[in-house]
Protein backbone atom coordinates (compact mmCIF):
# COMPACT_ATOMS: atom_id res chain seq x y z
CA UNK A 1 0.00 0.00 0.00
CA UNK A 2 1.72 3.17 -0.82
CA UNK A 3 1.81 6.13 1.31
CA UNK A 4 -1.28 8.32 0.35
CA UNK A 5 -3.43 5.07 0.60
CA UNK A 6 -2.18 4.92 4.54
CA UNK A 7 -3.17 8.58 4.78
CA UNK A 8 -6.33 8.58 4.23
CA UNK A 9 -6.79 5.90 6.94
CA UNK A 10 -4.88 7.82 9.29
CA UNK A 11 -6.83 11.07 8.32
CA UNK A 12 -10.21 9.21 10.10
CA UNK A 13 -8.12 7.28 13.01
CA UNK A 14 -5.98 10.75 13.30
CA UNK A 15 -6.38 14.54 12.53
CA UNK A 16 -10.01 14.09 11.38
CA UNK A 17 -11.03 11.70 14.51
CA UNK A 18 -14.72 12.27 14.08
CA UNK A 19 -15.20 12.28 18.00
CA UNK A 20 -12.19 14.14 19.01
CA UNK A 21 -11.40 16.61 16.39
CA UNK A 22 -14.64 16.85 14.42
CA UNK A 23 -17.19 16.27 17.27
CA UNK A 24 -19.43 14.76 15.25
CA UNK A 25 -22.08 11.58 16.10
CA UNK A 26 -22.66 13.03 19.49
CA UNK A 27 -25.83 11.22 20.34
CA UNK A 28 -24.41 7.57 19.95
CA UNK A 29 -21.02 8.37 21.15
CA UNK A 30 -22.83 9.08 24.56
CA UNK A 31 -25.73 6.85 24.92
CA UNK A 32 -24.04 3.31 24.03
CA UNK A 33 -20.32 3.71 25.84
CA UNK A 34 -21.87 2.85 29.72
CA UNK A 35 -19.43 -0.03 28.57
CA UNK A 36 -16.53 -0.92 26.70
CA UNK A 37 -18.36 -3.79 24.53
CA UNK A 38 -21.48 -1.51 24.06
CA UNK A 39 -19.36 1.38 22.84
CA UNK A 40 -17.00 -1.21 20.77
CA UNK A 41 -20.19 -2.59 18.85
CA UNK A 42 -22.10 0.76 18.16
CA UNK A 43 -18.87 1.69 16.38
CA UNK A 44 -18.33 -1.23 14.37
CA UNK A 45 -21.94 -1.19 13.14
CA UNK A 46 -21.22 2.42 12.20
CA UNK A 47 -18.04 1.30 10.50
CA UNK A 48 -19.79 -1.29 8.20
CA UNK A 49 -22.45 1.48 7.50
CA UNK A 50 -19.92 3.59 6.20
CA UNK A 51 -17.99 1.72 4.26
CA UNK A 52 -20.90 0.68 2.47
CA UNK A 53 -22.28 3.99 2.32
CA UNK A 54 -19.19 5.78 0.77
CA UNK A 55 -18.61 2.58 -1.55
CA UNK A 56 -22.10 2.46 -2.69
CA UNK A 57 -22.07 6.72 -3.39
CA UNK A 58 -18.34 6.57 -5.06
CA UNK A 59 -19.96 4.01 -7.16
CA UNK A 60 -23.28 6.14 -8.14
CA UNK A 61 -21.79 9.76 -7.83
CA UNK A 62 -21.72 10.29 -11.32
CA UNK A 63 -25.75 9.11 -12.15
CA UNK A 64 -27.15 10.99 -9.07
CA UNK A 65 -28.28 14.46 -10.43
CA UNK A 66 -26.93 17.11 -8.06
CA UNK A 67 -30.05 18.74 -7.10
CA UNK A 68 -31.67 14.81 -5.52
CA UNK A 69 -28.12 14.07 -4.15
CA UNK A 70 -29.03 14.54 -0.35
CA UNK A 71 -32.09 12.14 -0.86
CA UNK A 72 -30.40 9.49 -2.61
CA UNK A 73 -27.64 9.67 -0.46
CA UNK A 74 -29.97 9.03 2.45
CA UNK A 75 -31.57 6.44 1.32
CA UNK A 76 -28.39 4.96 0.37
CA UNK A 77 -27.44 5.17 3.89
CA UNK A 78 -30.99 3.90 5.33
CA UNK A 79 -30.47 0.75 3.25
CA UNK A 80 -27.39 -0.26 4.92
CA UNK A 81 -28.47 0.36 8.14
CA UNK A 82 -31.62 -1.44 8.07
CA UNK A 83 -29.37 -4.23 6.92
CA UNK A 84 -26.82 -3.85 10.00
CA UNK A 85 -30.46 -3.61 12.07
CA UNK A 86 -31.91 -6.97 11.03
CA UNK A 87 -28.79 -8.87 10.62
CA UNK A 88 -27.80 -8.05 14.53
CA UNK A 89 -31.57 -8.51 15.69
CA UNK A 90 -31.15 -11.94 14.18
CA UNK A 91 -27.27 -12.97 15.01
CA UNK A 92 -26.69 -10.59 18.04
CA UNK A 93 -30.09 -10.16 19.70
CA UNK A 94 -28.58 -8.98 23.27
CA UNK A 95 -26.29 -6.89 22.09
CA UNK A 96 -29.45 -4.95 19.38
CA UNK A 97 -31.55 -5.30 22.42
CA UNK A 98 -28.98 -3.02 24.17
CA UNK A 99 -27.83 -0.58 21.75
CA UNK A 100 -31.92 -0.41 20.56
CA UNK A 101 -33.23 3.14 19.37
CA UNK A 102 -29.66 3.90 18.20
CA UNK A 103 -29.17 1.28 15.29
CA UNK A 104 -31.70 2.63 13.13
CA UNK A 105 -30.49 6.45 14.45
CA UNK A 106 -27.38 5.47 12.51
CA UNK A 107 -28.90 7.20 9.53
CA UNK A 108 -28.86 10.52 11.02
CA UNK A 109 -25.91 10.10 12.53
CA UNK A 110 -24.08 13.48 10.69
CA UNK A 111 -20.52 11.58 10.00
CA UNK A 112 -22.08 9.10 8.00
CA UNK A 113 -23.57 11.77 5.63
CA UNK A 114 -20.72 14.24 6.30
CA UNK A 115 -18.33 11.54 4.75
CA UNK A 116 -20.67 10.79 1.86
CA UNK A 117 -20.84 14.57 1.08
CA UNK A 118 -17.40 15.48 1.76
CA UNK A 119 -15.36 12.65 0.62
CA UNK A 120 -17.47 9.67 -1.19
CA UNK A 121 -18.87 12.41 -3.76
CA UNK A 122 -15.29 13.13 -5.08
CA UNK A 123 -13.41 10.23 -4.71
CA UNK A 124 -12.88 6.72 -6.10
CA UNK A 125 -14.54 3.54 -5.12
CA UNK A 126 -11.47 2.15 -3.33
CA UNK A 127 -10.48 5.52 -1.83
CA UNK A 128 -13.83 6.03 -0.39
CA UNK A 129 -13.88 2.60 0.78
CA UNK A 130 -10.77 3.26 2.91
CA UNK A 131 -11.61 6.51 3.90
CA UNK A 132 -14.81 4.64 5.59
CA UNK A 133 -12.45 2.58 6.61
CA UNK A 134 -10.09 5.06 8.66
CA UNK A 135 -13.13 6.97 9.91
CA UNK A 136 -14.89 3.98 11.32
CA UNK A 137 -11.80 3.07 12.84
CA UNK A 138 -11.96 6.39 14.68
CA UNK A 139 -15.08 6.26 16.34
CA UNK A 140 -15.07 2.68 16.87
CA UNK A 141 -11.61 3.87 18.68
CA UNK A 142 -13.23 6.71 20.19
CA UNK A 143 -16.56 4.80 21.62
CA UNK A 144 -14.71 1.95 22.53
CA UNK A 145 -12.21 3.94 24.90
CA UNK A 146 -15.02 6.36 26.32
CA UNK A 147 -16.84 3.32 27.25
CA UNK A 148 -14.01 1.55 28.86
CA UNK A 149 -12.94 4.70 30.88
CA UNK A 150 -17.00 5.45 32.32
CA UNK A 151 -16.66 1.37 33.07
CA UNK A 152 -13.80 1.42 34.82
CA UNK A 153 -14.73 4.47 37.28
CA UNK A 154 -18.21 3.31 37.78
CA UNK A 155 -17.71 -0.15 38.13
CA UNK A 156 -14.68 -0.86 38.38
CA UNK A 157 -14.43 -3.91 35.43
CA UNK A 158 -12.76 -3.00 32.04
CA UNK A 159 -14.21 -5.29 29.27
CA UNK A 160 -15.63 -8.07 31.87
CA UNK A 161 -12.55 -7.81 33.74
CA UNK A 162 -12.64 -6.93 37.70
CA UNK A 163 -10.06 -4.41 38.64
CA UNK A 164 -11.11 -2.84 41.52
CA UNK A 165 -14.34 -4.15 43.91
CA UNK A 166 -17.03 -2.07 42.55
CA UNK A 167 -18.32 -0.43 45.48
CA UNK A 168 -15.06 1.41 45.17
CA UNK A 169 -16.50 2.65 41.56
CA UNK A 170 -18.12 5.81 41.06
CA UNK A 171 -21.52 5.23 39.68
CA UNK A 172 -22.12 8.66 38.34
CA UNK A 173 -20.01 7.53 35.40
CA UNK A 174 -22.20 4.93 34.40
CA UNK A 175 -25.29 7.07 34.71
CA UNK A 176 -26.41 9.98 32.08
CA UNK A 177 -24.12 13.02 33.93
CA UNK A 178 -20.50 11.02 33.41
CA UNK A 179 -21.42 10.54 29.91
CA UNK A 180 -20.91 13.88 29.16
CA UNK A 181 -18.21 14.47 32.27
CA UNK A 182 -16.03 11.58 30.95
CA UNK A 183 -15.88 12.76 27.26
CA UNK A 184 -15.76 16.38 27.80
CA UNK A 185 -12.26 15.35 29.71
CA UNK A 186 -11.57 13.35 27.21
CA UNK A 187 -11.43 15.50 24.81
CA UNK A 188 -9.50 18.10 26.36
CA UNK A 189 -6.79 15.51 26.76
CA UNK A 190 -7.29 15.00 23.20
CA UNK A 191 -6.60 18.77 22.42
CA UNK A 192 -3.79 19.09 24.86
CA UNK A 193 -1.75 16.03 23.48
CA UNK A 194 -2.55 17.65 19.84
CA UNK A 195 -0.69 21.12 20.80
CA UNK A 196 2.47 19.36 22.58
CA UNK A 197 2.87 17.15 19.44
CA UNK B 1 -54.10 11.61 33.92
CA UNK B 2 -52.15 9.50 31.48
CA UNK B 3 -51.12 12.66 29.34
CA UNK B 4 -49.83 14.62 32.40
CA UNK B 5 -48.10 11.44 33.10
CA UNK B 6 -46.26 11.43 29.78
CA UNK B 7 -45.75 15.26 29.59
CA UNK B 8 -44.10 15.45 32.95
CA UNK B 9 -41.97 12.30 31.98
CA UNK B 10 -41.22 13.35 28.71
CA UNK B 11 -40.19 17.00 30.21
CA UNK B 12 -38.14 16.37 33.25
CA UNK B 13 -37.41 12.45 34.34
CA UNK B 14 -36.78 10.97 30.79
CA UNK B 15 -35.34 14.84 29.12
CA UNK B 16 -34.61 14.28 25.32
CA UNK B 17 -31.49 15.69 25.96
CA UNK B 18 -29.81 14.67 29.16
CA UNK B 19 -31.28 11.74 29.68
CA UNK B 20 -32.02 10.17 26.52
CA UNK B 21 -29.19 11.61 24.79
CA UNK B 22 -31.12 12.68 21.63
CA UNK B 23 -30.38 15.83 19.61
CA UNK B 24 -26.67 16.38 21.05
CA UNK B 25 -25.86 17.88 17.83
CA UNK B 26 -28.24 21.28 18.14
CA UNK B 27 -27.69 20.85 21.91
CA UNK B 28 -24.08 21.68 21.24
CA UNK B 29 -24.33 23.51 18.42
CA UNK B 30 -27.12 26.13 18.34
CA UNK B 31 -26.91 26.89 22.22
CA UNK B 32 -24.26 30.03 22.27
CA UNK B 33 -27.51 32.47 22.68
CA UNK B 34 -30.93 32.24 24.22
CA UNK B 35 -32.57 34.18 21.03
CA UNK B 36 -31.09 31.00 19.20
CA UNK B 37 -31.96 28.74 21.21
CA UNK B 38 -35.13 29.77 21.09
CA UNK B 39 -35.62 29.90 17.55
CA UNK B 40 -34.32 26.00 17.07
CA UNK B 41 -36.83 24.36 19.74
CA UNK B 42 -39.69 26.68 17.91
CA UNK B 43 -38.90 24.21 14.41
CA UNK B 44 -37.84 21.01 16.29
CA UNK B 45 -41.54 21.86 18.34
CA UNK B 46 -42.91 22.29 14.80
CA UNK B 47 -41.50 19.91 13.03
CA UNK B 48 -41.52 16.93 15.82
CA UNK B 49 -45.11 17.18 16.06
CA UNK B 50 -46.09 17.34 12.19
CA UNK B 51 -43.61 14.19 11.70
CA UNK B 52 -44.89 12.03 14.27
CA UNK B 53 -48.35 12.40 13.16
CA UNK B 54 -47.42 11.12 9.93
CA UNK B 55 -45.11 8.50 10.48
CA UNK B 56 -47.36 6.71 12.70
CA UNK B 57 -50.49 7.30 10.44
CA UNK B 58 -47.99 5.67 7.94
CA UNK B 59 -46.78 2.77 10.28
CA UNK B 60 -50.76 1.78 10.93
CA UNK B 61 -51.85 1.96 7.83
CA UNK B 62 -49.39 1.39 5.67
CA UNK B 63 -46.33 -0.47 6.66
CA UNK B 64 -47.85 -2.91 9.59
CA UNK B 65 -50.79 -4.06 7.03
CA UNK B 66 -48.61 -5.11 4.55
CA UNK B 67 -45.83 -6.15 6.96
CA UNK B 68 -43.19 -4.34 5.76
CA UNK B 69 -41.91 -3.24 9.03
CA UNK B 70 -38.45 -3.59 7.72
CA UNK B 71 -38.83 -0.63 5.72
CA UNK B 72 -39.49 1.38 8.49
CA UNK B 73 -36.05 3.23 8.78
CA UNK B 74 -35.94 4.23 5.14
CA UNK B 75 -39.73 5.35 4.86
CA UNK B 76 -39.49 7.56 8.34
CA UNK B 77 -36.27 9.29 6.92
CA UNK B 78 -37.86 9.70 3.25
CA UNK B 79 -41.39 11.30 5.36
CA UNK B 80 -38.89 13.70 7.43
CA UNK B 81 -36.59 14.80 4.83
CA UNK B 82 -39.81 16.00 2.98
CA UNK B 83 -41.78 16.86 5.26
CA UNK B 84 -39.05 19.28 6.23
CA UNK B 85 -38.81 20.89 2.72
CA UNK B 86 -42.50 21.34 2.48
CA UNK B 87 -43.09 23.01 5.40
CA UNK B 88 -40.07 25.70 4.63
CA UNK B 89 -41.75 25.95 1.74
CA UNK B 90 -45.36 25.93 3.07
CA UNK B 91 -43.92 28.41 6.13
CA UNK B 92 -42.43 30.90 3.54
CA UNK B 93 -45.34 31.67 1.62
CA UNK B 94 -48.41 31.56 4.36
CA UNK B 95 -46.36 33.09 7.17
CA UNK B 96 -42.78 34.82 6.47
CA UNK B 97 -42.49 36.20 9.83
CA UNK B 98 -42.03 32.74 10.99
CA UNK B 99 -40.35 31.84 8.52
CA UNK B 100 -37.83 34.24 9.41
CA UNK B 101 -37.37 33.02 12.96
CA UNK B 102 -37.49 29.47 11.65
CA UNK B 103 -36.39 29.39 8.54
CA UNK B 104 -32.33 29.11 9.26
CA UNK B 105 -32.74 26.13 10.95
CA UNK B 106 -35.39 23.89 9.44
CA UNK B 107 -32.68 22.69 6.79
CA UNK B 108 -30.71 21.67 10.45
CA UNK B 109 -33.58 19.36 11.64
CA UNK B 110 -33.93 16.80 8.98
CA UNK B 111 -30.11 15.50 10.67
CA UNK B 112 -31.61 16.46 14.12
CA UNK B 113 -31.83 12.41 15.76
CA UNK B 114 -34.65 13.81 18.25
CA UNK B 115 -37.18 13.87 15.29
CA UNK B 116 -36.67 10.23 14.20
CA UNK B 117 -35.84 9.02 17.63
CA UNK B 118 -39.97 10.49 19.15
CA UNK B 119 -41.13 8.96 15.52
CA UNK B 120 -39.55 5.47 16.35
CA UNK B 121 -40.00 5.81 20.02
CA UNK B 122 -43.84 6.56 20.28
CA UNK B 123 -44.15 2.95 17.69
CA UNK B 124 -41.94 1.10 20.56
CA UNK B 125 -43.85 2.46 23.46
CA UNK B 126 -47.24 1.68 21.97
CA UNK B 127 -49.07 4.74 22.07
CA UNK B 128 -52.30 5.51 20.12
CA UNK B 129 -52.23 8.28 17.67
CA UNK B 130 -53.20 11.26 20.60
CA UNK B 131 -50.83 10.65 23.51
CA UNK B 132 -47.91 10.25 20.52
CA UNK B 133 -48.64 13.31 19.44
CA UNK B 134 -48.44 14.25 23.69
CA UNK B 135 -45.20 12.27 23.57
CA UNK B 136 -43.86 14.35 20.62
CA UNK B 137 -45.06 17.81 22.18
CA UNK B 138 -43.86 17.35 25.82
CA UNK B 139 -40.10 15.84 24.05
CA UNK B 140 -39.78 19.15 22.61
CA UNK B 141 -40.63 21.09 25.24
CA UNK B 142 -37.72 19.21 26.94
CA UNK B 143 -35.74 19.61 24.18
CA UNK B 144 -36.44 23.30 24.18
CA UNK B 145 -36.13 23.72 28.10
CA UNK B 146 -32.51 21.89 28.27
CA UNK B 147 -31.02 23.70 25.33
CA UNK B 148 -32.23 27.14 27.00
CA UNK B 149 -30.96 26.74 29.89
CA UNK B 150 -28.10 25.21 28.56
CA UNK B 151 -28.01 28.67 26.22
CA UNK B 152 -28.19 30.51 29.48
CA UNK B 153 -25.52 29.06 30.78
CA UNK B 154 -23.10 29.53 28.41
CA UNK B 155 -23.78 33.17 27.53
CA UNK B 156 -22.65 33.65 31.73
CA UNK B 157 -20.05 31.36 30.63
CA UNK B 158 -18.63 33.26 27.58
CA UNK B 159 -16.82 35.72 29.90
CA UNK B 160 -14.94 33.33 31.92
CA UNK B 161 -11.52 32.29 31.55
CA UNK B 162 -10.97 28.90 30.84
CA UNK B 163 -7.83 26.61 30.50
CA UNK B 164 -6.68 26.76 27.24
CA UNK B 165 -7.41 22.80 26.62
CA UNK B 166 -11.25 23.05 28.17
CA UNK B 167 -12.16 25.64 25.51
CA UNK B 168 -15.18 24.74 23.55
CA UNK B 169 -16.66 21.83 23.54
CA UNK B 170 -14.64 19.73 26.68
CA UNK B 171 -16.17 22.99 28.91
CA UNK B 172 -19.27 22.94 27.58
CA UNK B 173 -19.80 19.13 27.99
CA UNK B 174 -18.66 19.44 31.65
CA UNK B 175 -21.55 22.16 31.68
CA UNK B 176 -24.13 19.56 30.32
CA UNK B 177 -23.18 16.67 33.08
CA UNK B 178 -23.69 19.05 35.91
CA UNK B 179 -26.98 20.12 34.20
CA UNK B 180 -27.65 16.30 33.45
CA UNK B 181 -27.05 15.60 37.20
CA UNK B 182 -29.19 18.13 38.12
CA UNK B 183 -32.07 16.61 36.42
CA UNK B 184 -31.39 13.15 37.85
CA UNK B 185 -33.23 14.57 40.83
CA UNK B 186 -36.38 14.09 38.88
CA UNK B 187 -35.72 10.72 38.43
CA UNK B 188 -38.21 8.22 39.97
CA UNK B 189 -41.17 11.14 40.02
CA UNK B 190 -43.24 8.89 37.30
CA UNK B 191 -43.50 5.47 37.70
CA UNK C 1 -18.65 9.71 -17.17
CA UNK C 2 -20.01 13.61 -16.96
CA UNK C 3 -22.29 13.62 -13.83
CA UNK C 4 -25.82 13.56 -15.24
CA UNK C 5 -27.75 16.91 -15.21
CA UNK C 6 -30.44 18.15 -13.11
CA UNK C 7 -33.70 17.61 -15.04
CA UNK C 8 -36.89 16.88 -13.16
CA UNK C 9 -36.60 13.62 -15.75
CA UNK C 10 -33.33 12.32 -14.63
CA UNK C 11 -34.34 13.50 -10.46
CA UNK C 12 -37.77 11.52 -10.83
CA UNK C 13 -35.95 8.43 -12.68
CA UNK C 14 -32.71 8.14 -10.28
CA UNK C 15 -34.74 8.73 -7.36
CA UNK C 16 -36.80 6.18 -7.54
CA UNK C 17 -34.90 2.99 -9.48
CA UNK C 18 -32.16 3.88 -6.58
CA UNK C 19 -35.75 3.39 -3.92
CA UNK C 20 -36.74 0.73 -5.61
CA UNK C 21 -33.47 -1.50 -5.52
CA UNK C 22 -32.90 -0.20 -1.79
CA UNK C 23 -36.43 -1.66 -1.08
CA UNK C 24 -35.48 -4.72 -3.24
CA UNK C 25 -32.08 -5.32 -1.09
CA UNK C 26 -33.91 -4.58 1.97
CA UNK C 27 -36.84 -7.57 0.75
CA UNK C 28 -34.12 -10.20 0.50
CA UNK C 29 -32.11 -9.32 3.82
CA UNK C 30 -35.92 -9.63 5.58
CA UNK C 31 -36.28 -12.83 4.09
CA UNK C 32 -32.80 -13.87 4.81
CA UNK C 33 -33.05 -12.70 8.73
CA UNK C 34 -36.70 -13.66 9.18
CA UNK C 35 -36.39 -17.21 10.34
CA UNK C 36 -32.67 -16.41 12.53
CA UNK C 37 -34.67 -13.75 14.03
CA UNK C 38 -38.37 -16.13 14.87
CA UNK C 39 -35.71 -18.83 15.95
CA UNK C 40 -33.63 -16.24 18.80
CA UNK C 41 -36.94 -14.58 20.09
CA UNK C 42 -38.06 -18.05 21.09
CA UNK C 43 -34.46 -19.82 22.07
CA UNK C 44 -34.38 -16.44 24.52
CA UNK C 45 -38.08 -17.37 26.17
CA UNK C 46 -37.28 -20.74 26.25
CA UNK C 47 -33.99 -20.53 27.51
CA UNK C 48 -35.45 -17.98 30.73
CA UNK C 49 -37.73 -20.96 31.00
CA UNK C 50 -35.38 -23.75 31.31
CA UNK C 51 -33.08 -21.58 33.42
CA UNK C 52 -35.13 -21.05 36.55
CA UNK C 53 -36.85 -24.65 36.44
CA UNK C 54 -35.87 -27.28 39.26
CA UNK C 55 -34.78 -30.97 37.11
CA UNK C 56 -37.20 -31.20 34.12
CA UNK C 57 -37.71 -33.70 31.11
CA UNK C 58 -39.92 -31.69 28.83
CA UNK C 59 -42.10 -28.37 29.19
CA UNK C 60 -46.01 -27.67 28.13
CA UNK C 61 -44.24 -24.98 25.20
CA UNK C 62 -47.73 -23.50 25.55
CA UNK C 63 -48.47 -21.07 28.30
CA UNK C 64 -51.34 -20.97 30.79
CA UNK C 65 -52.36 -17.48 30.88
CA UNK C 66 -53.31 -15.95 33.82
CA UNK C 67 -55.22 -12.50 33.90
CA UNK C 68 -55.09 -10.72 36.87
CA UNK C 69 -56.65 -7.29 35.46
CA UNK C 70 -53.54 -5.74 35.09
CA UNK C 71 -51.29 -7.72 33.40
CA UNK C 72 -51.00 -11.39 31.75
CA UNK C 73 -48.86 -13.87 33.56
CA UNK C 74 -47.71 -16.84 31.61
CA UNK C 75 -47.29 -20.21 33.38
CA UNK C 76 -45.48 -23.08 31.62
CA UNK C 77 -45.76 -26.53 33.27
CA UNK C 78 -42.84 -28.80 33.33
CA UNK C 79 -42.94 -32.65 33.87
CA UNK C 80 -40.67 -35.75 34.35
CA UNK C 81 -40.06 -38.70 32.46
CA UNK C 82 -43.48 -40.41 33.17
CA UNK C 83 -45.50 -37.50 32.96
CA UNK C 84 -45.26 -36.40 36.65
CA UNK C 85 -45.63 -32.75 37.01
CA UNK C 86 -42.21 -31.31 38.90
CA UNK C 87 -42.99 -27.10 38.86
CA UNK C 88 -43.35 -24.11 36.62
CA UNK C 89 -42.20 -21.29 35.58
CA UNK C 90 -43.82 -18.23 35.29
CA UNK C 91 -43.42 -14.91 34.05
CA UNK C 92 -44.14 -11.88 35.52
CA UNK C 93 -44.27 -8.19 35.64
CA UNK C 94 -44.50 -5.27 37.60
CA UNK C 95 -45.51 -1.59 36.44
CA UNK C 96 -44.15 0.11 39.65
CA UNK C 97 -40.46 0.04 39.21
CA UNK C 98 -38.16 3.07 39.51
CA UNK C 99 -37.88 3.60 36.24
CA UNK C 100 -40.77 1.33 34.96
CA UNK C 101 -41.81 -2.38 33.83
CA UNK C 102 -39.83 -4.91 35.18
CA UNK C 103 -40.71 -8.21 34.02
CA UNK C 104 -39.02 -11.82 35.58
CA UNK C 105 -39.11 -15.69 34.85
CA UNK C 106 -39.84 -16.89 38.00
CA UNK C 107 -39.33 -20.81 38.71
CA UNK C 108 -41.43 -22.84 41.20
CA UNK C 109 -40.80 -26.78 42.12
CA UNK C 110 -44.17 -29.07 42.63
CA UNK C 111 -43.66 -27.85 46.31
CA UNK C 112 -43.94 -24.45 45.51
CA UNK C 113 -40.29 -23.42 46.49
CA UNK C 114 -39.00 -21.09 44.66
CA UNK C 115 -35.99 -22.80 42.51
CA UNK C 116 -34.28 -19.27 40.61
CA UNK C 117 -35.37 -16.44 38.60
CA UNK C 118 -34.34 -14.53 35.87
CA UNK C 119 -34.50 -10.95 34.72
CA UNK C 120 -36.33 -10.51 31.35
CA UNK C 121 -36.62 -6.76 30.87
CA UNK C 122 -36.07 -3.81 33.62
CA UNK C 123 -34.83 -0.69 32.86
CA UNK C 124 -33.89 0.24 36.73
CA UNK C 125 -30.83 2.58 37.59
CA UNK C 126 -27.63 0.87 36.60
CA UNK C 127 -25.65 0.09 39.75
CA UNK C 128 -28.45 0.66 41.79
CA UNK C 129 -32.14 -1.31 41.00
CA UNK C 130 -30.18 -2.34 38.10
CA UNK C 131 -28.45 -4.89 40.93
CA UNK C 132 -31.57 -6.77 41.01
CA UNK C 133 -30.32 -9.17 38.21
CA UNK C 134 -28.53 -10.86 40.99
CA UNK C 135 -29.31 -9.51 44.19
CA UNK C 136 -32.03 -11.79 45.23
CA UNK C 137 -29.85 -14.77 44.13
CA UNK C 138 -27.04 -14.21 46.39
CA UNK C 139 -26.64 -16.02 49.66
CA UNK C 140 -25.58 -13.38 52.15
CA UNK C 141 -27.70 -11.97 55.10
CA UNK C 142 -31.59 -12.01 53.96
CA UNK C 143 -30.90 -11.40 50.36
CA UNK C 144 -31.82 -14.68 48.53
CA UNK C 145 -34.97 -15.86 47.69
CA UNK C 146 -34.15 -19.27 46.43
CA UNK C 147 -35.47 -22.42 48.11
CA UNK C 148 -38.15 -20.15 49.67
CA UNK C 149 -41.82 -20.87 49.72
CA UNK C 150 -44.37 -17.93 48.96
CA UNK C 151 -46.68 -19.95 51.12
CA UNK C 152 -44.74 -19.81 54.14
CA UNK C 153 -42.34 -17.08 53.70
CA UNK C 154 -42.95 -13.41 53.71
CA UNK C 155 -41.52 -12.71 50.51
CA UNK C 156 -41.33 -8.77 51.00
CA UNK C 157 -38.92 -6.22 52.01
CA UNK C 158 -37.45 -6.08 55.69
CA UNK C 159 -39.29 -2.51 55.58
CA UNK C 160 -42.46 -3.51 55.06
CA UNK C 161 -42.49 -6.20 57.42
CA UNK C 162 -41.27 -9.18 55.21
CA UNK C 163 -37.92 -11.06 55.38
CA UNK C 164 -36.41 -9.94 52.57
CA UNK C 165 -33.58 -7.24 52.51
CA UNK C 166 -34.20 -4.56 49.63
CA UNK C 167 -31.36 -4.05 47.51
CA UNK C 168 -29.26 -1.18 48.76
CA UNK C 169 -30.45 2.29 48.11
CA UNK C 170 -33.08 0.85 45.50
CA UNK C 171 -36.27 0.36 47.94
CA UNK C 172 -38.97 0.62 45.19
CA UNK C 173 -36.92 -1.23 42.73
CA UNK C 174 -36.98 -4.13 45.25
CA UNK C 175 -40.65 -3.85 46.52
CA UNK C 176 -41.50 -4.36 42.23
CA UNK C 177 -39.62 -7.36 42.26
CA UNK C 178 -40.85 -9.35 45.35
CA UNK C 179 -44.50 -8.03 43.93
CA UNK C 180 -43.78 -9.39 40.61
CA UNK C 181 -42.60 -12.64 42.36
CA UNK C 182 -45.05 -12.66 44.94
CA UNK C 183 -47.77 -12.68 41.79
CA UNK C 184 -45.64 -15.36 39.74
CA UNK C 185 -46.82 -17.82 42.93
CA UNK C 186 -50.01 -16.47 43.07
CA UNK C 187 -50.82 -17.87 39.34
CA UNK C 188 -48.72 -20.62 39.76
CA UNK C 189 -50.89 -21.93 42.80
CA UNK C 190 -53.58 -21.47 40.17
CA UNK C 191 -52.45 -23.68 37.99
CA UNK C 192 -51.11 -26.63 40.61
CA UNK C 193 -52.79 -29.29 42.61
CA UNK C 194 -50.64 -28.44 45.56
CA UNK C 195 -52.23 -28.05 48.68
CA UNK C 196 -50.71 -24.77 50.38
CA UNK C 197 -52.19 -22.80 47.57
CA UNK C 198 -55.99 -22.89 48.67
CA UNK C 199 -56.05 -19.81 50.31
CA UNK C 200 -54.34 -18.23 47.87
CA UNK C 201 -55.51 -16.26 45.03
CA UNK C 202 -54.25 -13.80 42.24
CA UNK C 203 -53.88 -10.42 43.68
Amino acid sequence: MNNSKLKIILNGLVTENPTFVLILGMCPTLATTSSAINGMSMGLATLFVLVGSNMAIALLKNVIPDKVRIPAYVVVIATFVSIVEMTMQAYLPALYESLGIFIPLIVVNCIVLGRAEAFAAKNTVFDSFLDGLGIGLGFTFALTLLGAIRELLGTGKTLGMIVFPEHYGMLIFVLAPGAFIALGYLIAAFNRLKKTN
Amino acid sequence: MTYILIFISAVFVNNIVLSQFLGICPFLGVSKRIETALGMSGAVAFVMTIATIFTYIIQKSVLDPFHIGYLQTITYILIIAALVQLVEIILKKISPALYQALGVFLPLITTNCTILGVALLVIKKDFNLLESVVFAISTAVGFGLALILFAGIREQLSMVKVPKAMEGTPISLLTAGLLAMAFMGFAGIVK
Amino acid sequence: MKKLESNFKNMVLVLSSITLFAALALGSVYTLTKDPIAVSKMAKQQNAIKDVLPPFDHFDLKAIEVNDGVEILKVYKAYDKRNVFVGAAVESSSNNGFSGKISLMVGFDKAGAIVNYSVLEQKETPGLGAKMLNWFKTNNKNQSILGKNPATANLSVSKDGGEIDAITAATISSRAFLFAVRNAYAAYCQNSDNQRCDSIKVK
